[in-house]
């Protein structure tokens, strides 16, 4: 597998790596069946995501897109984070194997669903 | 970095000696086996005794060995060579034989796949059960590439006898690491390769029992009996039986050596990480295979992480492949796909060592443990 220098940086060493015991939201995606999960944890501070963390079950792709997407959204407006597509995940981190794209979805898409769930509290 | 090969399943180095044996064939032996002149017949009398070594090996006549490129080709010569009507299999074929079944199908074949049990075992019975009127063929690995586990090939080879049914096996990964002998194990057609044994790529063997009748793949100039048409490759063929000599010579010292090894690995990890199970037969099994499941991880990563530390292995996660299927091996074992995605193969070969195994068993605890520290199946 062929990952970019920064993929596999971010693999060796994610960023923001745990829980937020009392979020502001909470987003899962993906399940265990196919391989890759992953659960982004937010806090909220005047329309800014003021803290972010991931937990990823999944290959060195998807825990390195996780890594890459909380860093990219700290301290983004929710409107910014909520626009943030898999294309800004992948380019972010000089992009993926082909085979590996879908597993870019995975990380915004989680935290899309975190955010919405702040939002609809 | 140090680094330490622990993929031997895939393949293997060429033993330093095997290269030895086939420098001489590139650059002074070099004629062609069916030239009529001196060269031609140096070149024959290598051939004619790299098929008697090979042929030693399995139990056979040299006049029953054929050479190939490997064991895919032997897989596909003798599947479509004597294959018509209804065939049998196993669920847990390697790819060479289960898509060249997908292709028979094609042409009209009928194929049943016979399931395996928990720990990868066919059942003799189902085999038999399987049997129908224009039955022609029986294939059935002798030992599994991914979880290791040993067939009860001889049985099965009794049952094609009484039948009066071909009985083919592919025997890649066993050769050298288990006995064969394939009048003992009633076995018609047999397949082997050379890189799995410390010989070079591109060679291989198919075994074809004196009477059976095969349809060639490779129509040209009636080499190998008119059953493999194509310039014999004699210095891969020289490997290769010089690696089937050794194999034959090292046998109960590697069998020991790599048992030792195994059996160190699989304890070591047992003892120093929890939820770790083995894939696989724990007996019936290659002296040298250790398929462990970690669960809550994803071999991926997994596989990453030891390359990062310079270990090498391989993973049945369908993260890994171009497919993103995870392995049908263990899917018919019965293992759930998310227990699937963090199993890993350790294939252990002649020249591991204890403290690379002691390096291993450092190194993974870690790893695991940092794995699982981000997963979000972990501790719920």
């Amino acid at each position: 597998m062929d990952y970019s220098e920064k993929v596999m940086d971010h693999f060796a060493n994610p960023r923001n790596i745990g829980e937020i015991s009392d979020a502001d939201g909470v987003g899962t995606v993906g399940n265990p069946t196919c391989g890759d999960m992953t659960t982004v944890y937010i806090r909220v501070t005047d329309g800014r995501i003021a803290d972010i963390k991931f937990k990823t079950f999944g290959c060195a792709a998807a825990i390195a897109t996780a890594s890459m997407t909380t860093e990219l959204a700290l301290g983004m407006t929710l409107d910014d984070a909520l626009a943030m597509s898999r294309n800004d995940v992948a380019d972010a981190l000089d992009g993926l194997p082909a085979v590996k794209m879908h597993c870019s979805n995975l990380a915004a898409d989680a935290l899309h669903a975190a955010i919405e769930e702040y939002l609809a509290k | 970095m140090k680094r330490i090969y622990l993929d031997h399943a895939a393949t293997t180095a060429v033993d330093r000696e095997v290269v030895q044996a086939m420098l001489p064939y590139f650059t002074e032996t070099y004629g062609n086996a069916s030239s009529l002149h001196s060269f031609g017949r140096d070149a024959k009398n290598a051939l004619d005794a790299g098929r008697q070594t090979v042929a030693d090996a399995l139990g056979a006549q040299a006049n029953e060995i054929i050479f190939t490129s490997g064991g895919t080709e032997s897989d596909n010569l003798a599947l479509t060579g004597v294959g018509k009507g209804h065939i049998i299999t196993s669920s847990i074929e390697h790819p060479a034989i289960l898509n060249t079944c997908k292709y028979l199908t094609g042409l009209g074949c009928e194929v049943t796949y016979v399931p395996v049990d928990s720990e990868g075992m066919v059942d003799p019975g189902d085999v038999e059960s399987a049997i129908i009127g224009d039955t022609t063929l029986i294939s059935v690995m002798h030992a599994n590439n991914e979880i290791g586990t040993i067939q009860p090939i001889s049985e099965i080879g009794a049952i094609a006898k009484d039948h009066g049914i071909l009985f083919h096996t592919d025997a890649v990964q066993s050769f050298g690491k288990t006995e064969i002998d394939v009048r003992n194990m009633n076995i018609d057609l047999l397949s082997v390769s050379s890189h799995k044994i410390y010989g070079p790529k591109g060679v291989g063997a198919l075994y074809i029992r004196k009477g059976v009748k095969i349809k060639p793949l490779m129509h040209g100039g009636g080499h190998e009996m008119g059953m493999r048409a194509s310039t014999e490759n004699i210095p891969g063929i020289v490997g290769f039986a010089k690696a089937a000599s050794l194999a034959v010579e090292r046998f109960e010292s590697d069998t020991r050596h790599l048992t030792g090894l195994k059996d160190m690995l699989i304890a070591g990890v047992m003892d120093s990480i929890d939820d770790v199970t083995l894939n696989g037969n724990p007996t019936e099994r290659l002296p040298n295979n250790a398929n462990l499941r970690f669960a809550f991880v994803e071999g991926e990563s997994l596989l990453m992480h030891l390359d990062m530390k310079g270990i090498a292995v391989s993973t049945g996660s369908a993260c890994s492949s171009a497919s993103l299927d995870p392995s049908h091996v263990l899917l018919a074992i019965g293992i759930a796909p998310e227990d699937i995605h963090g199993s890993i193969r350790f294939t252990l070969g002649r020249g591991n060592t204890e403290s690379e195994i002691k390096y291993v068993l450092e190194v993974l605890p870690e790893i695991v443990g940092k794995l699982r520290a981000m997963s979000p199946l972990a501790g719920r």
